[in-house]
């Protein structure tokens, strides 16, 4: 620890405009990082990580101001600096790497402009040497033919490999900072471990220091030497890696670190009756035949898992299954009897039986709509109840969610936070007392702590109400936490189907193999440890 | 049995607006810029005049009562138009003639045309085709030579005049409800909705029509200056409303000649569509900010 002090938070305060108050979000928070130091900031949404890592920038989202506190960059105090200060360090010493690569370059220019632009804008290289530099530094960050790629327009190169390149982008002036923010959240396992790889390489080759804001314990356990946990905007916990993975010393780490110790209630050993058979369905967009002669079945009272990458297909089945994409080939049976393939064509009871909860519950409830209004509408269409009998019936289902009733009664979603609305996506989909329950990504939009409770609370009512789950999901965790069996699929066909115990246990196929050895354990050297293995 | 810390994260009431919606609009509507302060009071003046012409018009509409083109006097504040009729009380009238037709047509032009618009963006296929072609069809032509052209077929009454007009916008009203609605069609409760097989209706007017009522209602408000200066250019064309009735498009063609004498009377006129037209947009444009910024 004998490395000078590159950048030093005292008390910094931040706070964001709401109507006419200002409402604090960093409640003074201290930070000192090293040179070369990697920090993990972890915490939920709403923690005040991201906000905390671009006020190491000196930077503010629009409607948020720092308020108190100081924040000095290698002696240089940023809060307050002139604009031109700061464009001076931005993009030359420290720089940023956003979630959402695709969003963050232009679609109108090639790779290698963009990346020339910081450079040539700082005036440390014109074009001709800046490009040589991108075709190191994208060797560096392991992208597939360097010397070419760059010449790509962001659309021509996949999720993983722009993620890399805007790695290499925010290298292109050689910073003292890079503020890593959640850069790999939105990509698959098997892909993200290609970019932890890079990211992780061309960090300790330049001896830059990184800031590295995630949600995912495993994951800043593989890339941070020292890990602060923000909850709330304060500083709940700070400890390097190591120990803060073995000795977690506050209440709040220990349940995050717990987090991932849920398992659903145990099945009876009976192997009951099929509810939902799906036999050789085949289905296409247009000229685009996204499933292959899928075969899967669900049984009653058991949870189904379909795994798979983007694109695989598995949210296409359930599209499939619900009619809303009536399939070419193949059919769907549930209980027996062989539904429309349009839901257009058919009945009540087939519709009522399949019910669907989606990932993103804002987009899932009507904003117009209150909780009562959501939660009647589909009991009063499939139960005919009405009056008296209705309001006890909506006050059961959110009693049901854990939910009071008095209390979210008449709330709009706006009013819930993200758990809230899940489960009024929950009980939705009870209003209409189905047999089958689609969960597609149901936990994927959530914190860790609030998709546990959303876990726990679908596994209490599979007991309760005798339910079935088809869970789409691409989390292994989640599976390994709720399925009894589990459906692998890659490029729209079935790679693996069966019980869990013996899809999840050797010997395995290829594909499964790559997807579960991709899966970061919480243990700082598992990713020193898999790319080893896979040489 | 939940976990202690998962209960407090998942059911911590948020911190919720107790005020009720008038309240609410009650305390943006202090911190409104002075422009639409001024634009309120302004509209409620020609609300007033629309409302109790005939008891605040000095004189009535039609009737001459001086002799023509008199200046300004006591007794005629504005002087006498060229038949010796009182300008002053045909301006009042005017307002409510041209005022009540325009909102009455911008009525029919959004019951159509929005829910039209409403219809092709949940439907989609061939109907959306349809009625977006024949849109396309219909906008391709001028709208004044259209309405002109339809007019001079239909003959110039006052029930043709609205539905014409009505017509017209209509189109407009399409485009801009269906471009609204296809970005809510797509969101998934309106996938739940007809997957529980809700009826088309419901849908519509349950699910779509109440996230698409923001933007409608701020076009709602510029629309209703577009066709009140399509009736205006219409009068002064002399396709518009038919004298004897007082209307300010046509009080100005009729007395425009008078300008070159010195003479402001058909400034008068003029002045009366200009303000009602910048007072409406100020209070869109405000209504605008607001929803945007309660939409969370």
């Amino acid at each position: 620890m004998a490395e000078p002090i590159l950048l030093e938070m005292r008390g910094v305060k931040i706070e964001g405009q709401t109507g006419p108050d200002w409402l604090p979000i960093i409640k003074g928070v201290d930070l000192t990082l090293r040179k070369g130091e990697v920090l993990g900031l972890i915490g939920e949404s709403g923690a005040g990580k991201s906000t905390l890592g671009l006020a190491a920038m000196g930077y503010k989202r629009g409607g948020c101001r720092i308020s108190g506190g100081s924040i000095k960059f290698d002696g240089q105090e940023l809060v307050g600096a002139t604009r031109n200060d700061l464009r001076a360090l931005r993009g030359r010493r420290i720089a940023y790497v956003a979630q959402s690569a695709a969003a963050s370059f232009n679609p109108a220019h090639n790779l290698i402009d963009q990346f020339s632009e910081g450079p040539m804008i700082h005036g440390l290289a014109d074009r001709s040497t800046s490009q040589a530099e991108a075709v190191a530094l994208y060797d560096a960050v392991q992208l597939p033919e360097p010397r070419t790629i760059g010449f790509r327009y962001p659309h021509q190169v996949s999720g993983g490999q722009l993620q890399r390149a805007m790695t290499a982008m925010a290298m292109a002036c050689k910073p003292d900072l890079i503020v890593f923010d959640e850069p790999t959240t939105a990509l698959d396992v098997t892909t993200q471990i290609e970019v932890l790889a890079a990211i992780r390489k061309a960090v300790s080759e330049l001896g830059t220091a990184a800031i590295y804001i995630t949600h995912d314990l495993a994951v800043v356990a593989q890339m941070a030497d020292r890990i602060m946990v923000l909850r709330y905007g304060n500083l709940v916990e700070e400890a390097d890696t190591r120990r803060m993975l073995s000795a977690p010393q506050e209440a709040y780490t220990k349940s995050l670190w717990s987090v991932r110790t849920f398992e659903a209630t145990p099945k009876p050993a009976s192997d009951p009756a099929p509810l939902l058979q799906v036999e050789n369905v085949t289905a296409a967009y247009g000229d685009l035949t996204v499933l292959h002669d899928i075969s899967t079945k669900v049984q009653t009272g058991r949870t189904v898992a379909v795994v798979g990458e983007s694109g695989s297909g598995k949210s296409t089945l359930a599209r499939a299954i619900t009619g809303l994409l009536p399939p070419k080939q193949g059919r769907i049976v549930m209980d027996g009897k062989a539904l429309a393939p349009d839901f257009r064509r058919r009945g009540k009871d087939d519709l009522r039986a399949i019910q669907m909860i989606y990932q993103i519950p804002d987009t899932a409830l009507n904003p117009r709509q209150t909780v009562a209004q959501i939660l009647a509408r589909p009991a009063r269409f499939f139960t005919g109840l009405s009056g008296k009998a209705l309001q006890d019936r909506v006050d059961d289902l959110l009693a049901l969610i854990d939910l009071e009733p008095g209390v979210f009664r008449s709330r709009l979603p706006g009013e819930l936070s993200g758990g809230q609305k899940q489960r009024i996506g929950i009980a939705r989909a009870l209003a209409a007392e189905p047999r089958l329950i689609i969960c597609d990504e149901v936990t994927s939009a959530l914190d860790q702590l609030v998709a546990e409770g959303i876990l726990r609370l679908l596994d209490r009512l599979q007991q309760e109400l005798d339910l079935s789950y088809l869970f789409i999901t691409h989390d292994l965790a989640t599976v390994r936490a709720v399925a009894d069996s589990v459906v692998v699929m890659q490029y729209g066909k079935v790679v693996e189907d069966g019980p869990k115990a013996q899809v999840f246990s050797p010997p395995h196929d290829p594909y499964t193999e790559l997807l579960l050895s991709s899966v970061p354990d919480m243990d700082p050297d598992w990713l020193t440890r898999t790319l080893e293995a896979r040489g | 049995m939940s976990d202690p810390i998962d209960t407090m994260v998942d059911q911590a009431p948020l911190p919720i607006d107790t005020e009720t919606k008038l309240r609410r609009f009650w305390r943006l509507l202090k911190a409104a810029p002075l422009s639409v302060w001024f634009s309120l009071v302004v509209l409620a003046c020609y609300a007033v005049l629309v409302v109790f012409a005939g008891v605040i018009a000095p004189f009535p509409e039609t009737e001459i009562v001086a002799g023509s083109f008199l200046p300004a006097s006591a007794e005629h504040p504005m002087g006498t138009d060229a038949l010796g009729r009182d300008f002053l009380s045909r301006m009042i009238y005017a307002a409510q003639n041209t005022v009540l037709i325009a909102i009455v047509t911008t009525l029919i032009s959004f019951t159509i045309g929005g829910f039209l618009g409403l219809l092709a963006a949940t439907l989609g296929g061939w109907l959306d085709q349809g009625l977006g072609r024949a849109v396309d069809v219909l906008m391709a032509i001028p709208p004044l030579i259209f309405a002109l052209l339809l007019l001079s077929i239909f003959g110039t009454s006052t029930l043709n005049l609205i539905l014409i007009i009505a017509l017209v916008d209509a189109t407009r009203v399409f485009r801009m409800a269906r471009a609204v609605a296809m970005g809510v069609v797509v969101m998934e409760y309106v996938e739940a909705a007809l997957l529980r097989g809700e009826g088309l209706l419901w849908t519509v007017t349950r699910e779509v029509l109440p996230n698409t009522i923001a933007p409608l209602m701020a076009e709602f408000g510029l629309r209703f200056c577009f066709v009140f200066l399509t009736i205006s250019a219409l009068s002064f064309l002399g396709l518009g409303i038919q004298p004897p009735a007082a209307d300010w498009g046509t009080m100005v063609r009729e007395n425009a000649a008078l300008i070159s004498f010195g003479e402001m009377t058909p400034l008068y006129p003029a002045a009366a569509i200009g303000l009602l037209t910048i007072c409406v947009n100020f209070i869109v444009d405000w209504l605008l900010k607001i929803s945007s910024g309660l939409k969370e």
